[in-house]
């Protein structure tokens, strides 16, 4: 009996300790390389790393602890780098994400819709061609769309001259989309202006964003049963009745995931505004990640790109929170309905 | 009921195709002034989706190096020079296509397979075990998935670089930061952030916790009878494990692996963050070096073959895998 108690016992003492086995493996590579190196990054963000800090690190005898004035600096704009306002880049980075999903979203939806209509001819062959953005990887859309709207030899300006031709204007269309710093609409955006570049990437990311969504929202409307409709034609309703009654509120729960995930996707869409604009003219497009990333790769004050990625942390992190909120009180309709 | 079940079970893609979730009840057709409305209004979003496709096709198949002085969206040749070229000679580096196609492979398939290897057990241990730490080392692992990669790349770029190979005045080898030459120089051999293995350090950091959140997040949908059953046969948890939990969520691992290669293939981050030297290069950083500004001197029709031959490992994963990414996403249990 006390035989069989103590080997119990041991047993026991050993099932407790066999998670942290299994998750030790993992645990000693996140360590070193992930988990060491935001902690590491913490520190230098207090710093005035830069790159004649680069062999030494933190034992470099010249590196000074400067508190929080990096932090302070990209919050009052102090850095030296020129059209920089922190502020500035944060509300333009969430107008973009949300701009992008309001658009990307309701024209999802209508065409999946429209290609639901019984009796549509040749259906197979949008649908098939309707999906071809999203197979296409981002990277290559980017660089794609990048030379579509070169001033000189892109094909967005040849196809506004053909355009222009139709109604008398025989003259070659020269926009310098990614150069212009007027907005073509002022006062749009309050305290970020909205240059031309950001139409041109609006334009490319609708390309790569709708059809996505369209792929979701085909998905749903599967599951909505026809008989819904059919009572609704009985009680009398039009087609845009049974759309909004019946269609929009069906589809909510399986959209707004898709939409969160766009949002993310959207927020630090590093790409397209690397490779199409670069963030300019005058830093009017550039996202939290593409400055964040001009700090370290061209100016490479390392200390301040660390400051700047905890902020990034911590704003993503508020973002989490919210959407997570979101998508948890659809889940909540979902089961209620 | 059968017929149901057969449909559940094709490509997504086969599934969108042939889907019939039309409202109208079957048997009325369509107006003709609405069919030919309807008709105008797809052949337009038609137009505007193969409108870069076409473009870009149609440029890749042009034997002319010329830029394009005029919209063309019809290949009037079917020319494989662009292809010849890029696969000749990609770059104005001597460095062979073959050698980027390599990189490429190697860093996408390297750091996909290291981090599912490692991450199976840890999402084993959370989706299975009760213990003390558990919800503290779940957020612990979810932290890094909400950080961008460009967050982490000054942390890692500063110590991946403390890492040197260098040889001294007296020709001893020593590695940093273990040992230093007595004169605190030396020549520089090798840098670890200057090379593959750095980069595939750098993209395992966020690698593997995205693979242990997506591989808990399927073995949680796993039913625990098999394993109860074999616990009753007398299975102890790692014959379980091995014999049980790994076989079933193959297919698992196989879709978190791909969905993986789609993302590395493109990584261009910590690439063009960390890499210098051109024979490192991966052919995302190639078809960046042909764009826009920094390709004065690059032909569009090569540009062109190169976005096409980097589009299409991609493309084909994707369609593939159509089923499992949208779904994946839409049931939220994947994080982007």
């Amino acid at each position: 009996m006390a035989i069989s108690k103590s080997t119990q016992k041991a047993r026991k003492k050993r099932q407790s300790n066999l998670p942290y086995l299994y998750l030790l493996p993992a645990f000693l590579i996140m360590g070193v390389i992930t988990f060491y190196p935001l902690i590491y990054q913490v520190i230098i963000s207090f710093t005035n790393f830069e790159s004649k800090h680069l062999l030494l690190g933190l034992r470099s005898p010249e590196l000074e602890f400067i508190g929080f004035k990096n932090y302070i600096d990209i919050f009052t704009a102090a850095l030296p780098v020129e059209n920089f306002n922190f502020f500035r880049v944060l509300t333009f980075n969430f107008w973009w994400a949300i701009s992008n999903v309001f658009l990307h979203v309701p024209a999802g939806v209508l065409i999946a819709t429209l290609l639901n209509t019984e009796g549509l001819w040749l259906k197979k062959i949008y649908r098939a061609a309707y999906i071809l953005p999203v197979v296409v990887p981002p990277l290559v859309v980017a660089t794609v769309w990048t030379n579509i709207f070169d001033e000189r030899y892109g094909a967005m300006n040849q196809l506004l001259a053909i355009i222009g031709g139709f109604f008398g204007n025989p003259d070659p269309v020269y926009i310098r989309w990614f150069e212009d710093v007027k907005p073509p609409i002022p006062g749009f955006l309050p305290g970020a202006p909205l240059t031309l570049a950001y139409y041109a990437m609006m334009i490319a990311n609708f390309w790569l964003g709708w059809p996505f969504m369209s792929v979701v929202a085909t998905g749903a409307l599967q599951s909505i049963p026809k008989d819904l409709y059919e009572a609704a034609s009985i009680d009398g309703a039009t087609g845009s009745q049974q759309f909004w009654n019946i269609t929009v509120p069906l589809l909510r729960p399986a959209m707004i995931p898709a939409a969160v995930y766009g949002f993310t996707l959207s927020f630090n869409l590093f790409n397209f505004v690397f490779f199409m604009t670069g963030g300019g003219p005058a830093r009017s497009t550039e996202l939290l990640v593409t400055f964040a990333y001009n700090l370290v790769r061209n100016l490479r004050w390392y200390g301040v790109a660390a400051a700047f990625a905890v902020i990034i942390f911590i704003v993503a992190l508020i973002v989490f929170l919210i959407t997570n909120r979101i998508t948890r009180a659809t889940q909540n309709y979902q089961e209620a309905g | 009921m059968a017929t149901m079940t057969s449909e559940k079970n094709k490509n997504p893609i086969v599934r969108f195709l042939n889907m019939n979730t039309s409202r109208q009840t079957s048997g009325r057709s369509l107006p003709l002034w609405r069919q030919i409305l309807l008709q105008v209004i797809c052949l337009a979003v038609l137009a505007s989706v193969m409108f870069p496709i076409m473009y870009i096709v149609t440029l890749s198949f042009s034997s002319k190096t010329t830029r394009p002085s005029q919209l063309e969206l019809i290949p009037k040749e079917i020319s494989f020079v662009a292809y010849q070229q890029v696969l000749d000679k990609p770059t104005g580096n001597p460095v062979t296509f073959n050698q980027l196609l390599k990189n490429s492979f190697v860093l996408s398939m390297g750091v996909g397979i290291v981090a599912l290897m490692v991450a199976v057990s840890a999402a084993y241990a959370f989706s299975r075990f009760k213990f003390k730490l558990r919800e503290v080392l779940m957020v612990l692992v979810f932290i890094p998935l909400l950080m961008p990669a460009v967050g982490l790349s000054t942390p890692l770029y500063l110590l991946l670089n403390q890492v040197q190979v260098k040889q001294c005045a007296d020709k001893s080898i020593v590695i940093q930061p273990i040992a230093k030459c007595e004169d605190g120089k030396g020549k520089l051999q090798f840098n670890l952030r200057d090379s593959l293995w750095g980069v595939g350090i750098a993209m395992t950091a966020t690698a593997l916790p995205f693979a242990v959140w997506n591989l808990k997040g399927y073995l949680d949908t796993i039913p625990k009878e098999l394993e109860e059953a074999a616990a009753i046969d007398g299975a102890n948890v790692n014959q379980t494990f091995w014999q049980i939990v790994i076989p079933l969520a193959m297919p698992q691992l196989a879709v978190t692996f791909f969905l993986g290669f789609i993302g590395h293939w493109q990584e261009f981050v910590l690439t063009w963050l960390f890499l210098s030297q051109p024979e490192d290069y991966t052919l995302a950083m190639t078809l960046y070096n042909m764009t826009g500004q920094y390709a004065n001197s690059v032909p569009w029709n090569r540009f062109a073959a190169m976005a096409v031959i980097v589009a299409l490992p991609v493309a084909v994963v994707y369609i593939a895998l159509q089923r499992q990414i949208v779904g994946g996403l839409t049931t939220g249990s994947v994080k982007g």
